[in-house]
């Protein structure tokens, strides 16, 4: 028969068989009809959602919500939400550890989370394990359920879509299976097996970007790692932006929007909000602050004075940086991203 | 005495693995000098992408993260994990490196956990994006030094999938056929899998090396190829660029 006259569709009356191979606990709801309700009531209204850092997490993180940070561990974090969390004590916390690295490393140090969706945990890449981290696992004070990198990304990319999952081909056969709370189930068109990935719908999420304007249109330089899904996938989105800019700028270059405004709940100005991670084509990592903060972690006594010094003595993320050698120190950063060929 | 360590002997070799019209993910570390080697040497055109973003770089120096900067300096494309992801599952995908702590005769990786998972005796960060890559790329490699501990049948997690239970069992299991662990690259030898029973195969020993210390080093019983081949040690020229352009602040390998 030829190509033009083949029938693919393979699927019939036969009943279908599911099989839960995740075991671990499922710590979000995929359902995307709640999902919805919650989208029903979100403000479609253009307004000023200029705000404070101390206001918005205040405001917008609950104790026990689910939370998720956007960038890629040391790159473009919400270093200024998480610092300001950890000062607000938030307690009881979910995470998604979504290729977490040092964001994670300051939630932990807070004391704020007890659960997590682990992906990718504890390490700092190159740089090495963080000590304190790994211990909030290995003693069970944080409850893990695995995943990969992918297929958590396409959680939050179900959730961007409206869905309660979607299927994927990796991780089946393997123990990151096992340990996940995803389900086999065939494909209804080829009878192939696929693991299905519940929807991540975070109670919370808060990204760092280059530029928005105070209603929260946003523009991101270099990768977006995940955070174009997470943003939608979020029910409560905080935006922190190197610069507020005006919305004419916007709408002159509509295709550099990443993120529309009616995603975002709050607009805040953090120059350098990024600090200590690399923000693309603005700062690089400040790598002797992340091995000084992997080093202190090796003593609790010089792991109190340094979170007092550098997050519970602060303010604001102006003060942080003030303690890390303030605008000289953002300087040099700024020569490592830019001149990155000739230092 | 060679002119070499062991660290740049393993870049050298795994290097010369990658095509020049073919693409990689790499992550940081002795994979990305691996890569950087390559494009610098017989494989200018080699498509290199990174699991965060990147596609395409001129490498200018080593990154410290998957998702920094460097990962996309002048490159062709920034883009998502999703995308790089869902191009692996597509097929489009070659070559991709991985790391663990475990490793057994089927190539299946663990980088998990050690202990039990409740209480681990130790936590390490997971898959990442290990499991996707070894899942969905096809063919995967490793660069890791060898030794009793890390090479066993015990293995405490199985992250990231190499051959699972042998032959069939990947396609089996609902990965999608074809794709599966290709060399392991490490202190002592080259390591292949028998197509038969999928376990791992001595294909290369390197200079000096012995069997005896390849089998001493393994927590399983090895394959040897009908012809073992002795590993031909790195050329002046690769000596060179990988000391003066990969990695001259001597970050991977001064690891020895």
């Amino acid at each position: 028969m030829s190509k033009n006259n083949t029938d693919y569709h393979v699927a019939g009356d036969q009943e279908v068989l599911y099989k839960k191979v995740g075991t671990r606990r499922l710590f979000s709801n995929p359902d995307a009809d709640e999902a919805r309700e919650h989208f029903k009531s979100k403000s479609r209204r253009m307004v000023d959602k200029t705000t404070t850092v101390k206001d918005a997490v205040a405001n917008l993180v609950n104790d026990g919500d689910y939370f998720a940070a956007g960038g890629f561990g040391s790159n473009r974090i919400p270093a200024a939400v998480l610092h300001e969390m950890v000062r607000q004590k938030k307690k009881n916390l979910g995470f998604a550890g979504h290729t977490s690295t040092h964001d994670m490393q300051i939630l932990v140090a807070g004391n704020c989370i007890n659960r997590c969706d682990a992906a990718y945990v504890v390490g700092l890449e190159a740089r090495g394990l963080s000590k304190n981290a790994r211990k909030s696992f290995e003693n069970g004070e944080i409850e893990a359920t695995e995943w990969s990198n992918a297929t958590l990304a396409w959680r939050y990319k179900a959730a961007a879509m409206g869905l309660s999952f979607l299927p994927a081909r990796s991780t089946l056969g393997t123990d990151t299976a096992k340990y996940s709370a995803g389900v086999e189930m065939p494909c209804p068109f080829t009878g192939k097996p696929y693991i299905a990935v519940p929807a991540l719908y975070p109670d919370v999420a808060a990204i760092h970007v280059h530029r928005s304007d105070i209603y929260g249109n946003c523009q991101i330089k270099g990768i977006s790692v995940s955070d174009l899904d997470l943003a939608r996938a979020a029910k409560k989105l905080i935006i922190t932006t190197e610069q507020i800019i005006q919305n004419d700028e916007i709408r002159r270059e509509p295709h550099l929007t990443v993120i529309p405004y009616y995603e975002v709940d709050a607009v805040i100005e953090v120059p350098y909000g990024a600090y200590p991670s690399n923000m693309a084509y603005e700062y690089f990592t400040d790598e002797d602050h992340l091995m000084e903060w992997l080093n202190v972690e090796k003593d609790e006594q010089a792991l109190k004075e340094f979170l007092d010094k550098n997050i519970y003595n602060c303010k604001d993320h102006w003060d942080y940086l003030e303690v890390n050698g303030g605008l000289e120190k953002i300087n040099q950063l700024r020569i490592q991203e830019n001149l990155c060929d000739k230092v | 005495m060679s002119n070499y360590n062991g660290m740049e002997l393993m870049i050298c070799l795994a290097s010369r693995y990658l095509e020049n019209d073919g693409s990689v993910v790499v992550g940081t570390g002795a994979p990305c000098a691996a890569a950087m080697l390559a494009q610098r040497t017989r494989a200018p055109k080699l498509m290199v992408m990174f699991e965060a973003g990147g596609i395409g770089p001129i490498l200018p120096s080593m990154p410290i993260s998957v998702g920094d900067s460097r990962t996309y300096y002048k490159g062709l494309l920034t883009t998502s994990m999703p995308e790089i992801m869902e191009t692996c599952q597509r097929g489009m995908v070659d070559y991709t490196f991985l790391g663990g702590a475990q490793i057994d005769m089927y190539g299946n990786i663990n980088s998990t956990i050690i202990g039990d998972y409740d209480r681990p005796k130790v936590r390490f960060p997971g898959s990442g994006g290990a499991n996707d890559l070894a899942s969905l790329c096809w063919r995967t490699m490793m660069i890791t030094p060898q030794d009793k501990n890390r090479f066993t049948n015990d293995i405490d997690f199985i992250t990231s999938p190499g051959f699972l239970t042998g032959k069939g069992a990947r396609e089996a299991a609902g990965l999608p056929p074809g794709g599966g662990p290709y060399k392991i690259i490490t202190n002592l030898a080259v390591m292949g899998f028998d197509e038969e029973t999928c376990r791992m195969r001595v294909e290369m020993i390197h200079p000096g090396i012995t069997r005896d210390q390849i089998i001493e080093n393994t927590g399983f019983e090895l394959l040897w190829a009908p012809e073992v081949l002795e590993s031909e040690p790195p050329s002046d020229e690769e000596l060179e660029i990988l000391r003066t352009e990969v990695d001259p602040r001597r970050l991977i390998i001064g690891r020895g």
